[in-house]
């Protein structure tokens, strides 16, 4: 598999990172490197195997249903560049 | 019947599949332990989860995954024991970490299916083809600042199941049915509030039509309509317009679509290439999910009845109308009010007086069967006056009336107002040889064979005793006479 510019330059803008013209060739043989490394996985022959998400065995983890969070307003705008009052705002959306 | 619509070039049938998401009722978010609950000073019900900060983790709310369960198995459908959460990644101001945990490739249930039932009668079968569980998004206020967007993130992360049914669906009525039915299950389980208004249930309606025989189409996907009578105009709208696409030589376009009920069309949303590239990938911060179906078992155990089976149970049990038990079964409450009534009592009786009476009276008031004016008991007290003849069915009108405005007992009305039914067959025999007297003509007329009359004179008896009569006596008074 191999990328070709316009796809670097698509995958670029879905992930919102403007990039260069002049910067695709590198990108291209960056990711197409990263590609063709992890390529060669195809050479493992995985019929009939069951595929692996993890290598501990554990089961995944739930909690009970109780409200045990939340009632931090200002720690979570404490970041927000732009609060007003209670509310995040972001340059108009509007579709 | 079919429904289709006539183009220029023939006849064409609507092919609709609807994706449903359904807040899931829990206390707390999916993956935080934020409030679950609506309302709330905005930017409250938020953990810092939710805000998307860096090196925060999610962790599964158990009872979203109950609640999951018991919807599938509600839906008859399959459980699958393995299922996986997926990032869905888009880029949204209300959408903090980039990306909605969902599933994608593995969702929690699998095929199942939905019993509608039309208005003439008609039962089709619909296919669920999925149900997986989902976060919800924040909130954007567009209306608050001339150029920004002001974001509430109390609906972020917080559980939704979405229901995908096939394509089977092949009218906006079947359309309808379908959500009310859904709607009607999810109730019934307690699992979503089904409430289209406040957008804890919305539709995602997806639409093409053909010719028929043929293949499908290209569909188009109508966003988040939120009311049922929304969700069968834009299917009818949306058929028209691509009706009208294809007859122009056109070619319709896989794209979604807005409806704007205040002009009634469809109009073009994303019509961004990149709409529907998610790119899904394993969420990394979550194992796959494993239930036992140990657990499934006891869930389905601890369901309640559901409103087919208790549709069926009402026909057999009380000999009711199948009509009549569906309608008796609308609503949990409803059904719980009518068992109370007719236990130990005439059970068609009773479903003639909540269907009819009590509906009509709680239309005309604006009320709910929770707040009924006339309680079970206090109907099922009138029907016993009338089972032991106390009044008959005419006066119990009265009655009913009177309970209604009161709200006294029916015993005390009918002892308030002296509507005692008159069993004494001395003053009937009495009233039924005045009547005769009176209309000697008619009698003649009936003699005759104008058999007809003989309802004259039972009204003119009726009337002469203020409506206090007993019929039964009535009648038998008046034919031994005549």
């Amino acid at each position: 598999m191999s990328l070709d510019p316009a796809t670097v330059r698509r995958i670029a803008r879905l992930a919102r990172i403007g990039i260069d013209e002049s910067d695709l060739p590198a990108l291209q043989g960056e990711l197409n490197g990263i590609l063709g490394w992890v390529e060669q996985l195809n050479e493992v022959d995985v019929e009939g195997v069951t595929p692996m998400v993890g290598t501990g065995h554990a089961a995944l983890r739930t909690r009970d249903d109780v409200v045990t969070d939340g009632n931090c307003r200002d720690a979570v705008l404490s970041n927000a560049p732009d609060a007003v009052g209670p509310f995040y705002t972001v340059p108009k959306v509007v579709e | 019947m079919s429904y289709t619509l006539e183009g220029r070039t023939g006849t064409w049938e609507i092919v609709v599949g609807l994706e449903v998401h359904a807040q899931v009722i829990s206390h707390s978010k999916l993956f935080s332990g934020a409030s679950a609950s609506y309302g709330g000073e905005p930017n409250t019900h938020v953990s810092l989860v939710d805000a998307g900060f860096p090196g925060m983790l999610p962790v599964l709310n158990h009872e979203c995954v109950a609640q999951a369960i018991r919807t599938g198995l509600g839906l008859r459908a399959r459980i699958n024991l393995e299922s996986r959460f997926d990032r869905k990644n888009y880029f949204y101001a209300d959408l903090p970490t980039g990306y909605q945990i969902s599933q994608f490739t593995h969702p929690i249930v699998g095929e199942g299916t939905v019993e509608i039932e039309l208005g003439d009668g008609t039962v089709r079968h619909i296919g669920i083809t999925r149900l997986h569980m989902e976060q919800d998004a924040g909130k954007s206020m567009h209306d608050q600042d001339p150029t920004r967007s002001f974001i509430d993130l109390n609906r972020a992360g917080v559980a939704l199941m979405e229901i995908v049914s096939e394509p089977d669906i092949r009218s906006p009525e079947e359309a309808g049915a379908y959500l009310r039915k859904l709607r009607q299950i999810l109730r019934y389980l307690g699992t979503c509030d089904g409430n289209m208004e406040e957008g804890s249930m919305r539709a995602d309606v997806n639409v093409s039509v053909r010719k028929a025989g043929e293949p499908f189409r290209t569909r188009c996907e109508i966003k988040n309509v939120n009311s049922i009578r929304y969700v069968m105009h834009a299917i009818e709208v949306e058929a028209t317009r691509q009706i009208a696409v294809w007859e122009d030589g056109g070619e319709v376009d896989q794209e979604t679509r807005l409806f704007d009920p205040s002009r009634n069309e469809t109009r073009s949303l994303r019509s961004k290439e990149d709409a529907h590239d998610y790119r899904y990938f394993p969420d990394p911060d979550l194992l796959p999910l494993v239930v036992e179906q140990a657990w499934v078992d006891e869930l389905e155990r601890a369901l309640p009845e559901l409103p087919d089976d208790k549709r069926d149970r009402f026909v057999k049990q009380y000999g009711i109308p199948r009509y009549d038990a569906s309608v008796l079964v609308a609503e949990q409450a409803i059904a719980d009010y009518y068992e109370e009534v007719a236990k130990g009592r005439d059970a068609r009786l009773a479903a003639n007086w909540v269907t009819g009476d009590l509906f009509g009276a709680l239309n005309r008031t604006g009320r709910s069967i929770q707040d009924s004016p006339i309680s079970a008991q206090a109907l099922g007290g009138m029907l016993d006056l009338m089972a032991d003849k106390t009044i008959n069915g005419k006066i119990a009108k009265e009655v009913f009336e009177d309970m209604l405005e009161t709200g006294d007992s029916a015993a005390d009305i009918v002892d308030r107002k002296g509507l005692k039914q008159v069993t004494d067959t001395g003053a009937i025999d009495a009233a039924v040889a005045d009547v005769l007297a009176r209309n000697a003509d008619k009698v003649a007329e009936y003699r005759g064979g104008k058999d007809r009359l003989f309802g004259f004179f039972v009204g003119q008896v009726m009337k002469a005793m203020a409506g206090k009569a007993n019929p039964a006596i009535v009648n038998e008074a008046l034919k031994k006479v005549l």
